[in-house]
């Protein structure tokens, strides 16, 4: 006798029910056996996932829908900015209308003209070339000597990590922009000396965040078993290491970007850009003049920048929680 | 026969503390050496010593004749071309002895590529009958998984893989198995006994599960704060121990064959730690010992040959068994 019968006759009301009651009766069984699961989607997706990996962090990456505003706007940018030269060709420092034309009044320039009769729009977008150019080359360098100081200190430790804790310190306790100035008044201000001075001030910081990561994870029974396995120190650095500690460091270096952008345009403002090329920061600096009468001339690149640092800062944040263990797991 | 390994005296320091004091054992090609002892008895010091990856500030006596050469007189240079070629190591946590971001393939082609120079492909298809070899299913797609897709024995067993993969002469066991639940623990052991005899490598397993010794290895070594105190083939240790630490050891593990649990009476438990034996003058076991005599302060008791293939460290002969010890414990 199977059990679904056995309960039925138990309750001779639900005979009338018979039908409907068999199909209702079944899970019932279950419940005898609360131990017992079926595999359920948890455990299934977990042994079903083959390539979990990068695939996963950029699946919650892209359901995070700040990181997809940021990211939005982020390529707008970049694209219009590639896209400057045909957009709007010829010099963006050349005149080409009557000065102060407020957005709108022509159509021509829909964003005005400055005081010297320069077309604010194209200013703009060919200003983004400069901005990101500087932001992303000044992080590309810091990171590079960042990470390159922060693996030798955090990996070898003891008197070379003394040494170098102690490079990272002089750094960290002059102010970072008047050192900034300083490097680029030296040298000549363009584009390659801003975008090294940059550099040159943004690193100890990855520096340090790199140093503390390989601290952590030399002391992995991985780094021990890669030791006993024969590798040498700069394949454990770089293959074993490196790749592990490197989601916090993408994380910052997404905020160092925006970082970088900022410095740039407050180098421009103070008119230590590069004189030739047109800069977000260099308008708001051309547009302080005139302020009380043209405010727009300020405001507008000043969103430019403002945007773009907060898409840069919102694409940090949907970084980290992808990257970061901890958040991603809450999130699944 | 020479034996493969011979190590005589050897001895580790940290600063004033010696918690290695003069150990000597040979290994022969293709045998199971076990060394077995509580937590700091210098089990596994002795083991990172035979691989060369003691702390940097530790300082080693004595000498490690590995075919014949001195390890302890190498350069790290010479030391990198041992590890994993002709020395390997398994570790105690398979959960953590993984590189997280690599797959298990990649894993196992870096240490053949470094050490046997195989180009990319031939390296692959090794590493696919490496994970055949340590029977694990379906090795052609689990050579793509990263470490997480898989459970602990199958993790041990690619760490195993990777030990293996160049023909080591000797696999060090650290404590292998103790992270394994009891049926996998049998299926490894069953894996290395079968590995050491087909690749004729010698293995040293270091554990304090002497279960597992009495079932597999060749000899045992007991080992008590640095030193050796007893040595024989498994069955004449286990039936008939010479030294006190050792037959508290075996008085202190359950055996279901005695028909002796831990619910019938209580195990006998060795008083103190091994702690106690620091700064003391003489046999270092005296405090813990219960057949201790006033001589045994006066010097430490050398090893003396009491039979073929038996050496202990203890000037008396013992008076009661382990069966004796057992009633006892059942009476009171």
């Amino acid at each position: 006798m199977t059990l679904t019968q056995s309960s039925i006759a138990r309750s001779p009301r639900l005979g009338a029910l018979q039908s409907d009651e068999v199909e209702a009766a079944t899970p019932e069984q279950s419940k005898d056996w609360p131990f017992l699961h079926a595999p359920d989607a948890l455990t299934q997706s977990s042994a079903a996932v083959t390539k979990a990996g990068l695939r996963r962090e950029l699946r919650i990456f892209l359901t995070n829908p700040n990181a997809i505003i940021g990211l939005t706007f982020l390529v707008t940018v970049v694209v219009l900015a590639l896209a400057a030269p045909y957009l709007f060709p010829g010099d963006p420092l050349e005149m080409v209308a009557r000065p102060f034309l407020w957005p709108g009044q022509n159509p021509d320039y829909p964003l005005g003209t400055d005081s010297m009769g320069r077309d604010v729009l194209a200013g703009i977008v060919h200003g983004a070339r400069i901005s990101l150019t500087v932001g992303i080359a000044a992080t590309l360098i810091g990171l590079t000597i960042g990470i390159l100081v922060g693996a030798i200190a955090g990996y070898f430790g003891g008197l070379v990590d003394d040494v170098l804790v102690k490079l990272i310190e002089i750094f960290q306790t002059l102010p970072s922009f008047v050192l900034l100035v300083v490097l680029v008044a030296i040298a000549q201000p363009n584009v390659l000396t801003v975008t090294c001075a940059i550099g040159i001030i943004t690193w100890p910081m990855v520096a340090r965040l790199t140093r503390a990561e390989f601290r952590a994870i030399r002391e992995k029974d991985y780094v021990l078993a890669a030791r006993s396995l024969g590798y040498g120190h700069v394949r454990i650095v770089f293959r074993e290491i490196l790749p592990n500690a490197l989601p916090p460091i993408i994380v910052t270096s997404s905020v160092m970007v925006a970082g970088a952008i900022l410095m740039e345009a407050a180098l421009s403002f103070m008119g230590l850009g590069d004189p030739n090329r047109v800069s977000w920061g260099s308008m708001i600096g051309a547009g302080r003049d005139v302020i009380r009468t043209a405010w727009y001339l300020t405001a507008l690149p000043g969103l430019a920048i403002v945007f773009t640092v907060i898409s840069l800062n919102l694409i940090s944040d949907g970084l980290n929680d992808a990257l970061n263990p901890r958040f991603s797991e809450e999130r699944r | 026969m020479t034996a493969l390994l011979e190590v005589r005296d050897f001895s580790v320091a940290f600063g004033a503390s010696q918690p290695v004091k003069g150990v000597s054992f040979t290994a022969n090609p293709g045998e199971m050496l076990a060394i077995v002892g509580e937590s700091g008895s210098g089990k596994s010091l002795t083991a990172l010593g035979l691989i060369g990856l003691l702390p940097r500030h530790a300082k080693t006596g004595g000498e490690i004749r590995f075919e014949g050469r001195n390890l302890l007189a190498q350069s790290e240079r010479d030391w990198r071309r041992i590890r994993g070629r002709d020395i390997g190591m398994i570790f105690q946590e398979p959960m953590t002895s993984l590189n997280p971001v690599l797959t298990v393939g990649e894993q196992i082609i870096e240490v053949l590529r470094i050490h046997e120079r195989l180009d990319r492909k031939q390296a692959r298809q090794r590493a696919v009958d490496l994970l055949e070899l340590v029977n694990i299913p379906e090795a052609r797609k689990r050579v793509d998984d990263y470490p997480h897709q898989l459970s602990g024995g199958m993790r041990q067993r690619v760490m195993i893989a990777i030990g293996v993969a160049c023909n080591p002469k000797l696999l060090i066991a650290d404590e292998a198995t103790t992270a394994l639940d009891v049926t996998i623990q049998a299926q490894i052991l069953q894996l290395l006994d079968n590995l050491r005899r087909d690749l004729n490598m010698a293995v040293i397993l270091i554990t304090h599960d002497l279960g597992i010794v009495a079932q597999w290895a060749d000899r045992v070594m007991v080992m008590y704060a640095g030193r050796k105190v007893e040595e024989g083939l498994p069955e004449p240790v286990f039936t008939d121990p010479y030294h006190p630490y050792t037959r508290g050891l075996l008085g202190a593990s359950p055996r279901a064959e005695s028909g002796h649990h831990y619910r019938d009476g209580p195990l006998i438990e060795i008083p103190g730690s091994i702690v106690s034996a620091t700064g003391e003058k003489g046999c270092a076991f005296r405090p813990r010992c219960p057949s201790a005599q006033a001589s045994c302060g006066f010097a430490v008791p050398a090893l003396r040959q009491i039979a073929e293939d038996r050496l202990a460290a203890c000037p008396f002969t013992p008076t009661r068994f382990v069966s004796q010890i057992h009633d006892a414990s059942l009476r009171s």
